[in-house]
């Protein structure tokens, strides 16, 4: 199978601009969702500072968020997006609704490693006077990070899935090409191509991500 | 005791739980006095309450009656940050070690240290000093996963000990090692308390840990204290039921007759004497031996026998009247004692 050089280029921009919205996205997505899983834990009836009323709120505004299908999310958040990046169409304008998305999908993933730290630790760390900010500074997140990396393996996936959207409200990047050239023009070939591009990226993030978490994790002898 | 103040004192503590089922007591009305300088255990069985009761002492629970005085302060009445400044000045080690695994020995030691801002290179030198003290100065770079427990408890050691604490709480902090390895650990915290001065307090179920390096030792059953007073007091002649249940550990339940028991206490003078031979050849009458342990108290061999007196009331009084002139100290017990 060949492509004009028209189609390669477009193939290439594509690519650019799918690593470009889920980069941005994740990073975003993360400096949101990693607060937010923070007080999640802190604030939960067993955690290290409890106040059941904001874990509760916090809690269900996150499962909304969630039960929101990203394609309805899309659409509802468009004057969000339109506020905040001038604009609706292209994959600038993909990027608040990922990342409205993604940060709290991240927020429980975040929430479920930190829950994996072991109790013990934490009580070590009251026992020698340790503060809320420190416990969570000095034991949580360092004692949670092989594990969150391993999630964000899985998040940044997710997020790479979502951003194939882009296609149907005029964004760019390997899934508008999937949809507007392979399946409004029946272009199989390219439709096969850019899926395989996709799957490939998958491949990449997973391994690099565990691979680092593998390093990293001290646990392993 | 009355001369010095206690370092702690329990004040009618007590902790209530609020579960699903109700509200469970852990710990009603207890009263203790820790003096600085003594080893002091707590014994119990599992579910009595002294996991809670330790825990307590550093306010990790919040009781819910009574108070903990620590140093002449009511506990009670301070506020978060004065909480933890009191936690700097007792340290604690656990059943499970709980090591930060992502860091390396030398950074785990250095961990109570940078909690509260000590510059690092003063840090590091404290700790190195503490490792090598608990003996493990060639492990510096190694993370917890790579150590035996008998070596991640030593470190947990030197963790506690780098803020210089008065105090070190022992939560059953040998009840996952082997024998020899808990012999070695009960014997470093024993070096510590001779010669750093620090106060310990251990917890355990298990009498072998209080025998080896307690000065007094508290009885807790049900959420009460059953007993307290110096390990060989306690040994030599428990007062309470679970006292003697824990001496003598599960070995009575054995159908005893129905003749007269007799326990001998063995205080150490007539552990030296062939207390027994000589009552059968003076009394002409044959006992039976039902139970008896002797232990090593502080170089002090301390036991007790349980022995069944023959059916003829003659011969009983005999037995009886040879105890008392011998001056051997005895006391008569039933199976309900047990």
């Amino acid at each position: 199978m060949t492509f004009d050089a028209a189609t390669m280029d477009m193939i290439l921009k594509g690519i650019q601009e799918t690593l470009y919205m889920v980069g941005v996205s994740s990073v975003l997505s993360y400096l949101i969702g990693i607060p937010l899983g923070i007080v999640l834990v802190v604030t939960d009836k067993n955690g290290i500072r409890p106040i059941p009323a904001v874990q509760t709120v916090l809690g269900i505004a996150i499962n909304l968020l969630r039960a929101v299908p990203f394609i309805i999310l899309l659409i509802m958040v468009m004057p969000i997006t339109q506020a905040l990046v001038g604009t609706l169409v292209g994959s600038k304008a993909i990027v608040p609704p990922l990342v409205i998305a993604a940060a709290p999908y991240i927020a429980r993933m975040v929430e479920s490693s930190f829950k994996e730290v072991d109790a013990g630790v934490i009580e070590a760390a009251k026992s020698m006077g340790a503060g809320t900010f420190q416990i969570v500074w000095k034991v949580l997140l360092p004692e949670a990070k092989p594990s969150l990396l391993v999630g964000a393996a899985i998040s940044i996936t997710t997020i790479l899935g979502y951003s194939a959207m882009a296609g149907f409200v005029g964004g760019g990047g390997l899934g508008a090409i999937a949809i507007n050239h392979g399946y409004y023009r029946y272009e199989l070939g390219l439709m096969l191509v850019t899926a395989a591009i996709l799957v490939i990226i998958v491949q990449i993030i997973q391994e690099v991500m565990m691979r680092l978490s593998r390093a990293t994790d001290r646990r392993i002898r | 005791m009355e001369q010095k103040e206690p370092i702690i004192r329990l004040d009618h503590l007590g902790k209530e739980f609020h579960t699903v089922n109700g509200t469970v007591k852990a710990l009603e009305d207890i009263n203790l006095d820790i003096y600085a300088g003594e080893i002091f255990g707590i014994i119990g069985l599992s579910g009595a309450g002294k996991s809670t009761l330790v825990r307590c002492i550093n306010y990790l629970e919040v009781p819910t009656a009574g108070d903990v005085v620590f140093e002449g302060i009511s506990m009670k009445g301070l506020d978060r940050a004065g909480i933890n400044q009191v936690r700097r000045s007792m340290g604690m080690i656990f059943q499970q070690f709980n090591l930060l695994s992502q860091r390396n020995v030398l950074k785990n030691v250095c961990f109570p240290m940078e909690l509260q801002k000590t510059p690092k290179d003063q840090a590091v030198k404290r700790a190195r000093e503490l490792l090598d003290m608990v003996g493990l100065a060639d492990r510096e770079k190694a993370y917890p996963a790579q150590l035996s427990g008998g070596q991640k408890q030593r470190v947990a050691i030197a963790r506690a000990l780098a803020t210089n604490p008065k105090v070190l709480l022992c939560d059953e902090a040998t009840s996952a090692l082997d024998p020899n390895t808990t012999k070695a650990i009960l014997q470093l915290l024993k070096e510590i308390n001779r010669k750093l001065g620090v106060t310990v307090i251990v917890i355990t179920h298990e009498m072998g840990v209080i025998e080896a390096i307690c000065d007094r030792v508290a009885i807790i059953d049900k959420s009460h204290i059953a007993e307290v007073g110096s390990v060989s007091e306690i040994f030599s002649g428990p007062k309470s039921a679970i006292g003697r249940q824990l001496i003598m550990g599960d070995t009575v339940h054995a159908d005893f007759g129905d003749s007269k028991l007799v326990r001998i206490i063995f205080d150490g003078r007539a552990s030296n004497e062939p207390v027994l031979a000589n009552l059968i050849l003076a009394c002409k009458v044959p006992v039976n031996i039902m139970y008896a342990a002797t232990k090593d108290v502080n170089g002090t061999a301390l036991g007790q026998m349980i022995i069944q007196l023959p059916k003829d009331e003659g011969e009983e009084k005999r037995v009886m009247n040879y105890l008392a002139t011998a001056g051997i100290p005895h006391e008569e017990v039933t199976r309900d004692d047990f």
